[in-house]
């Protein structure tokens, strides 16, 4: 008797803890590598703290969080922040649908193609600024060749802010389309086809097909890819970082033109040494993020069929 | 009994992962393993095959990051106290922010450093001296100054391409300014008479008797009359069309070289090193090197300091100070043209007499040595660096049409002032 009893209670507690159990490792690896460092992040920016002397910081409270307030060089950052927020994340998410709906067809090969558009993603962001910076080269780039093939004229694409947004944002959206193409694309594939031969005997377009039914059977995952796309692109770092390259790459240009906020956390962290500053930047772009994000979710949310 | 175990499981899983990322150098068949992280050329690579081959028991490894990383780099690997060589090369545009620190360092006095103290020039002993008295490291090359320039375009501009009637054309950088705009009359298309303004225009500040900085570490270039004097005349330079409009050490300014998009560039001794990687041997014999125009100046020169996180600390530096020995010098002046930080190397016939074949047999051990024993050594502030950088933005700025002179002269004094 009292051995069975045991053995139920064994069985309870069992079913009551071992899904605690089986969640475990996320939330220890969440701990380690995410919570932690955010308040340690958090810690930090209270801090008036040279990163190469943690010992000799001091508490400042909320000072860090009142010069960034009234600093003009953060202020510039988080406006190329969310122009190329703007300039990367809607074309992004634009090209990958038009890129889904043409790999939703039956091509040949269309494997191939499938697997092409990943490629630009798994290649090293590193080689791929590199690579784009000569593209976008003032003198011998390709770029400016062609523009000058057509009587455009050379354009110093570094120097300008709309120029040098404009030529980080194709980087970063050659970089993601492909991407988000293929999650456009496995779910356009669960879209029952029943919808769209109903819809041709309605004498529904091609394109009011689209529209009328894949975009709006599509909400989740254009809700999803937005919120993907705007965490990713509100830090950006190694492209404006690799854009202009050498002794001043960490300023985003002559005139910090396209210095990211994610940058300029970079500039104060590590040429600057000031950690507690840094560590505030950090802080505030990543409510900023949060509240971009959520903005993105009220926006795509709206898509709804009619 | 089984939630338990799992727990522990993941807790030790959990450990590992956080573990394997501060695993370390175990020495294979009893050598001691070193690393030493560089940034461009440091002509090292025949020396430490030389060091390994006369000890046995050491095995070492190099690492070269581009200048800026490499610094970034290592100031992250302070500040975490793992991940740095066990030598790490430090520019003088960096020392200062290091030797702030000097507790992130062996402090290599107490090592031997103070026996060999003699070897060195008295200022870039100095140099990496921290303000109680600790060396964070021991001077490899200074920089010392020359202008390098190609004798083919400036023949193709009607001027004359010998050594010492083209040092006769710009006694002063004024004169060198007017040379520009004669050769710009007739200038190859495509080409123009320097590379870029903040280049040129670092030359003239490391000449100027007070830099950025005055002796106790306050920024003074805003009130700096010899460098705004400076600043004025390559803006006007640049104004003049005489400016390929290319920032130093970039990847465009590479091609520069390569494409022989600019007549002449300020040349420290390491640059030297830099253009023959660059322009390629294609381009030898068309380049030449002559004598800068105003007085003696520095640019640049590095250190090799060992930091206090390294394994061993005394065999790193046992090597660190070999390869900043005479003789080890000497050889990396033969090699790459790193001009000796040793005084004792200016009088060396070995070294006076020494002429660089890849450019035009120039002979740049009297020209080097003769600027190093004029040479006025300037105080460097703290950040040094940043402010370097910081000027060069601004004149890039007007470089790039998006500001005038003196309101770009104006922002760069106000940012460097916060």
């Amino acid at each position: 008797m009292i051995l069975m009893d045991k053995t139920a209670r064994r069985h309870r507690w069992d079913t009551k803890f071992a899904p605690y159990g089986y969640v475990a490792p996320y939330f220890l690896i969440f701990g380690v590598f995410g919570l932690f460092p955010l308040l340690y992040t958090i810690w930090v920016s209270l801090q008036d703290r040279n990163l190469l002397e943690s010992d000799a910081a001091t508490f400042v409270w909320f000072a860090n969080y009142a010069k960034l307030m009234a600093d003009p060089y953060f202020w510039n950052a988080m406006g190329n922040t969310l122009s190329l927020w703007l300039l990367t994340t809607v074309p992004q998410i634009l090209f990958a649908l038009f890129i889904a709906q043409l790999l939703n067809r039956k091509v040949r090969t269309r494997t191939l193609f499938r697997m092409g558009v990943i490629l630009p993603n798994i290649t090293s962001v590193a080689a791929v600024t590199i690579i784009f910076a000569q593209l976008f080269g003032r003198d011998f780039g390709l770029v400016n060749w062609v523009l000058d093939l057509f009587g455009a004229g050379q354009i110093d694409w570094q120097a300008g802010t709309a120029s040098s947004h404009i030529a980080i944002a194709v980087m970063v959206v050659w970089r993601w389309t492909g991407y988000h193409a293929l999650i456009f694309l496995a779910s356009m594939q669960a879209i029952p086809s029943t919808l769209y031969e109903a819809a041709t005997l309605d004498g529904a377009s091609g394109r009011q097909q689209f529209w009328r039914i894949t975009v709006p059977l599509l909400r989740p995952q254009i809700i999803f890819t937005t919120i993907i796309a705007t965490t990713g692109n509100m830090r950006l770092l190694a492209e404006p970082l690799l854009f202009n390259p050498g002794a001043a790459a960490a300023t985003g240009g002559s005139d910090r033109q396209f210095q990211t906020a994610a940058l300029y956390l970079y500039e104060q962290g590590f040429t600057k040494y000031d950690f507690g500053y840094s560590s505030s930047i950090a802080v505030v772009l990543a409510i900023t993020t949060v509240v971009v994000a959520g903005l993105g979710y009220l926006v795509t949310k709206r898509i709804r069929t009619e | 009994m089984r939630p338990k175990a799992l727990v522990l499981g993941c807790a030790a899983l959990a450990t590992a992962v956080v573990l394997s990322g501060c695993g370390s150098d175990t020495a294979s068949g009893g050598k001691t393993k070193l690393t030493i992280g560089l940034f461009g050329n440091f002509g090292y690579a025949e020396l430490l095959k030389e060091y390994a081959a006369a000890h046995p028991d050491v095995e070492i490894s190099d690492r070269t990051a581009s200048y800026s990383d490499h610094h970034k780099n290592l100031a992250a690997h302070l500040a975490t106290s793992s991940g740095a060589a066990d030598i790490e090369a430090v520019d003088t545009g960096y020392i200062n922010q290091f030797k702030a620190t000097p507790d992130k360092f062996v402090d290599l006095n107490t090592k031997g450093g103070d026996q060999l103290k003699d070897r060195w020039l008295p200022w870039k002993w100095e140099g990496s001296l921290s303000k109680d008295g600790k060396q964070i490291g021991y001077g490899t090359d200074v920089g010392g100054l020359a202008i390098c320039y190609r004798r083919d375009l400036l023949q193709a501009a009607g001027l004359p391409a010998d050594r010492e009637q083209v040092a006769a054309l710009w006694p002063t950088w004024q004169d060198f300014m007017a040379a520009g705009k004669k050769f710009q009359e007739k200038a190859p298309e495509g080409v123009k008479w320097f590379d870029g303004g903040p280049t040129v225009l670092n030359a003239i500040v490391g000449q100027a008797s007070v830099g950025y900085y005055d002796k106790s570490d306050k920024i003074v270039v805003g009130e700096n009359k010899e460098i705004k004097a400076g600043w004025d005349l390559v803006v006007d330079g640049v104004q003049s069309g005489l400016s390929s409009k290319l920032l130093y050490s970039t990847p465009v300014w590479n091609t520069g070289f390569k494409q022989g998009q600019f007549a002449t560039v300020t040349c420290p001794a390491w640059q030297m090193a830099k253009i023959k990687d660059q322009a390629g041997p294609e381009a030898a014999g068309k380049w030449d090197v002559t004598s800068v125009p105003g007085g003696g100046g520095n640019w640049g020169g590095s250190y090799l300091t060992v930091p206090k996180s390294g394994k061993n600390v005394d065999k790193a530096v046992e090597l660190a100070a070999w390869l900043t020995a005479p003789e080890q010098q000497a050889k990396v002046f033969k090699s790459a043209g790193l001009l000796p930080s040793i005084p004792k190397l200016y009088e060396d016939p070995s070294i006076v007499d020494y002429k660089n074949p890849y450019f035009n047999d120039a002979p740049i051990g009297k020209l080097f040595t003769d600027a190093a024993k004029k040479l006025n050594p300037q105080y460097q502030g703290p950040k040094a660096g940043d402010i370097q950088t910081a000027i060069g933005n601004a004149m890039q700025r007007v470089e790039q049409g998006k500001q005038n002179g003196e309101d770009s002269w104006r922002q760069f004094v106000g940012d460097v002032q916060k």
